[in-house]
C-alpha cells in the first residue's frame, strides 16, 4: 500500500517550522499537534481540508458551517466554565493548499496534556483481568472505587456540558480526556500503575450543537453508556455511578434521565466491532 | 528607550513579516497621535491601542494574529493591517466603534503601539527611532504583569459582554478566573464575524 499523504496544510501552517505533526485523521478532519501563538505553548490544530469531489460552493459552505459550529460551542463552554479545549484562533475561509483545492478551514485549540479515558480504562481493565485474583478484598474494593469515582466525575462533567446548553453528539471514552495533574500520586499508590487523576476534559465537538432538549441530552448519555458497555466491560457495572454524578450536576438532569429510561425501543447493544468503526475519534 | 521595542515572536506567521510592539505609560501627547491617524499621516501607520483595553499579551497577540492572517488572505475589513489590529480587538463588527473603544483617544494615558513590517524598509531600528521621537511617554516592558496593572478589566468585560465571569483578583474568584477570562476574549476575537 502506498504511504498515505495527507492533503497540504492551509496557510499559514504550510510555512510553520517545525511543521505541525499529524496525530489522527477522520472523515471530516485532520488533527495536528503544533504550537499556539506563543511558541512555548503547544496547541492542537484541526483542519477540515477541502473535498475535491464536492461542488466548490457547497464544499465551502458546509466546511464553514461545521467549523464555526464547533468553535462556537467550544467558546461558549469556555465562557460557562466547562472544561473543554479553548479556541485560540480560527479561519473558516481557509486558503492555500495545493492547486486542486482551497486548502481548508482550520481551528486552533488549546492543547490538553493527558490520556484519553478510553486508554485509562483499557489499561486498568487489562491489568485487572490478569491480576485481579491476586488482590485481597480490600484492594479489590479500592480499585473498583477508583473507577467508580472516575465515572462519577465523567457524569458530572457531562452534566456541566448539558447545563451550559450544548450537546456533544459523539460521546465516547475516546472523546474524554484527563488533564494531567501537577503531581500524580495515584499511579504509584495503585498496584495497577494506572492513574485516574486529573480533571475530566471533553474534546472533539465536531458533531456538537446547542440544544437543551431532553431527547438530545439523553442521546449523549445513551451513546456513552453503549460505548462503555461495549469497550469497557469491567467498568460497565459501574454505569450507575456515572448516572449518579450526572443527576447531581444540574436541575434538568432528572427529566433527561427519565427520558433515557423511557426509551421505548431498547436497542440491542451493537457489537464492539461496529462501535469501533462508528466512534473512532474525529471520525 | 529604543531597547523597549520588542520584536514579537508569533509562530505561524510567514517569515518576512515581523511584529514590533512597545508599551508606554503616562503618555502626554495622545491627542497628537490620534490626530496623525485621523489625517492619514503615512509616517504614523501604527496600531495605537489604548492599553487599558488590553487584558494580557495573549489577548493582544490573538488580535494581531487575526489581523495579519486576514491581511495575508486579502480580506481586510478596514484600511490597512494596523487599523485591522485595532478592529480585531473589537468583538463587534463596527469599525469606527472599535477605534473609539480600543484605539488611542485624546484621554489615553497608556498606549500599546504595534507595527507590522509590511514593507522591507520597516526595520526594528526605524520603528524604534520613530516611536522614540513621536511618543511622549515612559516605555515599560510589555509583559502580563505590567499589562495587568494597566488594564481596565471591568470595561473590557463590559465591551465583550462577559459581565457574568469572575474578575481575577476578586475575593470569591477562583485560581482559574484569569485564564477563563483570557480564553473567552481570545475565543471572541477568533470568532468575530462568523
Amino acid at each position: 500500500m502506498a504511504e498515505y499523504k495527507p492533503p497540504a496544510l492551509p496557510a499559514p501552517f504550510n510555512s510553520t517550522n517545525p511543521a505541525p505533526e499529524l496525530l489522527t485523521q477522520g472523515a471530516e478532519g485532520h488533527l495536528y499537534k503544533t504550537f499556539s501563538l506563543d511558541p512555548s505553548i503547544p496547541a492542537a490544530l484541526k483542519v477540515r481540508p477541502s473535498k475535491p469531489y464536492r461542488h466548490p460552493i457547497l464544499d465551502r459552505r458546509l466546511t464553514r458551517q461545521r467549523i464555526i459550529q464547533e468553535a462556537r460551542c467550544l467558546a461558549k463552554l469556555v465562557r460557562e466554565g466547562v472544561s473543554v479545549p479553548a479556541v485560540l484562533a480560527l479561519d473558516w475561509e481557509g486558503q492555500g493548499g495545493d492547486e486542486a483545492g482551497w486548502g481548508g478551514a482550520w481551528l486552533m485549540m488549546e492543547w490538553i496534556d493527558g490520556p484519553v479515558v478510553r486508554v485509562v480504562l483499557e489499561q486498568w481493565e487489562a491489568w485487572m483481568k490478569k491480576n485481579a485474583s491476586s488482590l485481597d478484598a480490600a484492594q479489590l474494593e479500592q480499585e473498583n472505587a477508583r473507577v467508580k469515582a472516575l465515572l462519577r466525575r465523567i457524569g458530572k462533567a457531562l452534566g456541566g456540558l448539558h447545563k451550559a446548553g450544548v450537546v456533544h453528539g459523539d460521546l465516547t471514552t475516546s472523546n474524554l480526556m484527563l488533564r494531567l495533574p501537577a503531581e500524580d500520586t495515584e499511579a504509584k499508590a495503585s498496584p495497577t500503575g494506572v492513574s485516574t487523576q486529573g480533571e475530566v476534559v471533553l474534546i472533539d465537538f465536531g458533531l456538537a450543537s446547542q440544544s437543551v432538549q431532553d431527547e438530545d441530552r439523553a442521546v449523549d448519555l445513551y451513546v456513552l453508556e453503549r460505548a462503555i458497555g461495549s469497550t469497557h466491560p469491567r467498568s460497565e457495572p459501574f454505569m450507575e455511578e456515572l448516572v449518579h454524578g450526572y443527576r447531581e450536576s444540574h436541575r434538568g438532569a432528572i427529566s433527561t434521565l427519565k427520558r433515557l429510561e423511557d426509551n421505548p425501543v431498547p436497542l440491542s447493544p451493537p457489537s464492539p466491532m461496529t462501535m469501533t468503526e462508528c466512534f473512532l475519534p474525529y471520525g | 528607550m529604543a531597547s523597549h521595542l520588542e520584536t514579537l515572536d508569533i509562530p505561524h506567521l510567514p517569515e518576512p513579516l515581523s511584529v514590533y510592539v512597545a508599551l508606554y505609560r503616562d503618555v502626554q501627547n495622545a491627542a497628537f497621535l490620534r490626530q496623525q491617524l485621523l489625517s492619514g499621516n503615512k509616517e504614523f501607520e501604527y496600531a495605537f491601542i489604548d492599553a487599558s483595553m488590553v487584558f494580557s499579551r495573549a489577548h493582544a497577540t490573538a488580535a494581531i494574529f487575526r489581523a495579519i492572517n486576514d491581511y495575508k488572505n486579502d480580506r481586510l475589513k478596514s484600511h490597512n493591517v494596523h487599523s485591522e489590529i485595532v478592529f480585531a480587538l473589537n468583538p463587534a463588527n463596527n469599525i469606527a466603534d472599535s477605534f473609539r473603544k480600543f484605539g488611542v483617544t485624546d484621554s489615553t494615558k497608556d498606549l500599546l503601539a504595534v507595527k507590522v513590517s509590511v514593507s522591507p524598509e520597516i526595520t526594528r531600528d526605524s520603528v524604534a527611532a520613530h516611536l522614540e521621537a513621536s511618543v511622549q511617554g515612559t516605555p515599560v516592558p510589555f509583559d502580563d504583569q505590567t499589562v495587568s496593572e494597566i488594564s481596565d478589566v471591568a470595561r473590557i468585560k463590559k465591551v465583550f459582554k462577559l459581565g457574568a465571569l469572575p474578575s481575577p483578583g476578586d475575593k470569591n474568584s477562583g485560581p482559574n478566573a484569569k485564564r477563563q477570562l483570557e480564553m473567552s476574549l481570545v475565543g471572541a476575537i477568533a470568532l468575530r464575524g462568523s
